[in-house]
């Protein structure tokens, strides 16, 4: 399904993004879909940097910025304040990145959603500590590099699932998405919008520093995350149905792998390795589709 | 309307008159009944409020960031280790100049823990940007609690207003409770200078450089500076409204005084009739309460003790390696005045411990008896020891 993408802008061009920033374009798109009676809230992150310094701001609607692990309460305390003055139409959106959801805004983050808290949650997701110079979070994909996990002790753990720690709190809406994708992007944040409720939206944004990418290869490197099943677009409405949004041509993880130099470590036997761990997940995914 | 309220009872008739529009909570002893209370007046619509019922008190402070951010007057309580747990959020609400209002129980931080009065909380605090009040009785705390949003709202700082864990959270005393109508005069809706509002779009609190920063600090002090002005002003006005005043200080037979004793909280009370009783022995003792504690008031402290010899502190709290914070600070005030009076720092009652008018004699009369303390730190009514020991 084709969605008409909003021709209207909201993020000026000036901001401090790296090129080919999958965050940056995402916002955009983001802005897009939410309009102008939007109040957007940003937890310590690259957005905290790409907004503009001050007296500068690259977005033409209000922002918040927060501290790192507020994000869920944040958003909490202006939607009552809202409700309390009669304000019906304010979307509140959160954007925060993989650092403040996955790690230290999880707290927050279960809290508002327990609550069925009435606003968007977007976590931006480019899988380390990139603000900070690319550090390991648990975000950070399965025996990647990072400047905490060298290549001599790449990250040993899996991803964090955070879409499933979310449908565990039977929040309205979660949803996966990126920019390879816009329509289907802008798609679920309008549908989010139109929900009451707790919201959460997980945007997967290729970072060219950190994922030692070429800058014009973001959109593609995002195209495969999908295509590989690495990064399936779905969606779970109210914790329990789970619609698969695209099937992927299931090309293989090497290819995702193998354009990024966060990768360039890896020996066949681990690629071998994460493809079983990518395909065992695609299958638990299209059991919980078929449920 | 006089009713007997605890002190915690006092904070929900407080916040309830201010007419607080978002409530934020997590509960901890010996706070919990205030978050009780306040959670059955919003249930029952007697006070139309949103309750935000957060997972932590990190939360609590920071979601009342965001409803404050966003226009609406906001209330919480937290005490100890709650208080501890908001410090970075304590930061966040001064620099964003928001007009807060916190109740905090002063209780001990563990460990061990201990869930008894002593002021260590609020005071590891100090340097957070918060106006603080520290309350003697319950009706003081009703009162402050109002008057608090207006000091706020006129100065955009957030105003914490603290009261000793049990002797006054859950102690009961007979409360004089103001009509709503009349505090709605003294205290009119929030209306806020800046806001998150879509039809007039800001950002707040994005990156600041060097260049800019400097200026925003300069900013809050100078708030503070015209908060003490505010806060006289706006506790004058109560006064004439509701009959009841406080002050920053309060002096209590310090004309003529030798040695004055500073407290705060509830172990004022109890000295006042130290002191009395003192004065009537022929002895040349007077007493001044410490209410505001930030803005700190040096001049008010110099003005009434700028003749006298000595000055005898009584801190509830300890920073380890220096002493009591309240000495601490009253030394510093007076170190401006060519010939400041010598001072008696004890440390006391620490982890709710009684301070019992014994004890209060006591360091009094050692006080008396020496040209100077025998050591920057005086334990007083210590385990198994009649005297002040170093």
């Amino acid at each position: 399904m084709r969605t008409e993408i909003p021709e209207e802008e909201y993020m000026c061009s000036g901001h401090l993004a790296c090129p080919g920033c999958a965050a940056a374009l995402s916002m955009r798109f983001a802005l897009k879909a939410l309009g102008e009676k939007t109040i957007v809230v940003i937890p310590a992150s690259c957005w905290s940097i790409i907004a503009g310094p001050f007296p500068y701001s690259s977005l033409k609607v209000p922002v918040l910025h927060v501290a790192f692990e507020t994000g869920g309460a944040i958003g909490s305390g202006i939607k009552a304040a809202l409700e309390m003055k009669g304000d019906e139409e304010t979307t509140v959106m959160v954007w925060a990145g993989d650092g403040g959801t996955f790690d230290i805004g999880l707290q927050a983050l279960s809290g508002a959603a327990e609550r069925n808290e009435d606003f968007i949650y977007v976590c931006y997701d480019n899988e380390a500590y990139m603000n900070t110079g690319i550090q390991r979070s648990s975000a950070t994909p399965y025996l990647s590099w990072t400047t905490t996990t060298p290549v001599s002790r790449p990250k040993g753990n899996p991803k964090k699932n955070i879409i499933e720690i979310m449908a565990a709190h039977r929040i309205p809406y979660a949803a996966t998405a990126t920019v390879a994708y816009p329509e289907d992007l802008v798609r679920k944040l309008q549908k989010a919008k139109e929900k009451r409720g707790f919201r959460f939206i997980h945007l997967l944004c290729p970072c060219p520093p950190g994922w030692r990418i070429d800058p014009e290869l973001s959109i593609k490197v995002s195209r495969l995350a999908v295509q590989s099943k690495v990064f399936p677009l779905y969606e779970v409405e109210d914790g329990e149905r789970y619609t698969i949004n695209l099937e992927p041509k299931g090309i293989l993880v090497e290819e995702y792998l193998r354009l990024q130099g966060r990768f360039s470590h890896l020996r066949d036997e681990e690629i071998e390795e994460i493809q079983k761990n990518v395909d065992r997940e695609w299958e638990r995914l299209k059991e919980f589709a078929r449920l | 309307m006089k009713k007997v309220l605890t002190g915690n009872q006092a904070v929900a008739y407080g916040v309830s008159l201010a007419r607080v529009e978002v409530i934020s909570a997590y509960p901890i002893t010996p706070q919990t009944t205030i978050v009780e209370y306040l959670a059955e007046l919003c249930a029952d619509g007697v006070l139309e409020a949103r309750f935000i019922t957060v997972e932590s008190e990190h939360s609590a402070m920071a979601s009342l960031i965001g409803a404050s951010a966003a226009g609406a007057r906001t209330f919480t309580a937290t005490s100890s280790h709650g208080l501890a747990l908001m410090h970075e959020m304590l930061h966040w609400a001064s620099g964003a100049r928001l007009p807060i209002v916190m109740v905090n129980v002063n209780r001990a931080l563990g460990p061990p823990w201990n869930i008894w009065s002593d002021q260590i909380d609020s005071l590891s605090q100090r340097d957070t940007g918060w106006i603080q009040f520290y309350c003697e009785n319950n009706q003081e705390v009703l009162d402050t609690i109002i008057q608090a949003y207006r000091i706020a709202e006129e100065v955009s700082l957030p105003v914490m207003v603290v009261l000793d864990a049990f002797f006054l959270s859950h102690t009961s005393e007979p409360v004089e409770i103001p009509e709503e109508r009349e505090v709605e005069r003294f205290l009119p809706p929030y209306r806020p200078k800046f806001k998150l509002d879509v039809k007039d779009p800001h950002s707040f609190y994005l990156m600041t450089p060097p260049e800019y920063f400097q200026e925003y600090r300069y900013k809050i002090q100078k708030a503070m500076e015209r908060a003490k002005e505010v806060i006289k002003e706006v506790d004058a006005l109560y006064a004439s409204n509701f009959g009841r005043g406080y002050g920053v200080i309060e002096p209590y037979l310090c004309e003529d005084a030798e040695l004055i004793l500073i407290t705060t909280g509830t172990v004022t009370s109890t000295s006042r009739e130290v002191i009395r009783a003192m004065r009537e022995e022929g002895r040349a003792v007077g007493l001044l309460k410490l209410r505001m504690f930030r803005p700190f008031p040096s001049e008010e402290l110099r003005e009434v003790l700028g003749g006298v010899r000595k000055v005898a502190v009584i801190d509830r709290n300890l920073s380890p390696g220096v002493g009591g914070i309240f000495a601490q600070e009253i030394r510093a005030a007076l170190s401006e005045d060519g010939a400041s009076p010598r001072l008696f720092g004890f440390v006391t009652g620490l982890g709710g411990r009684d301070i019992i008018p014994e004890l209060i004699s006591q360091a009094i009369r050692y006080s008396l008896e020496r040209e100077e303390p025998e050591g920057r730190v005086l334990w007083l009514g210590m385990r198994g020891e009649k005297e002040v020991i170093l």
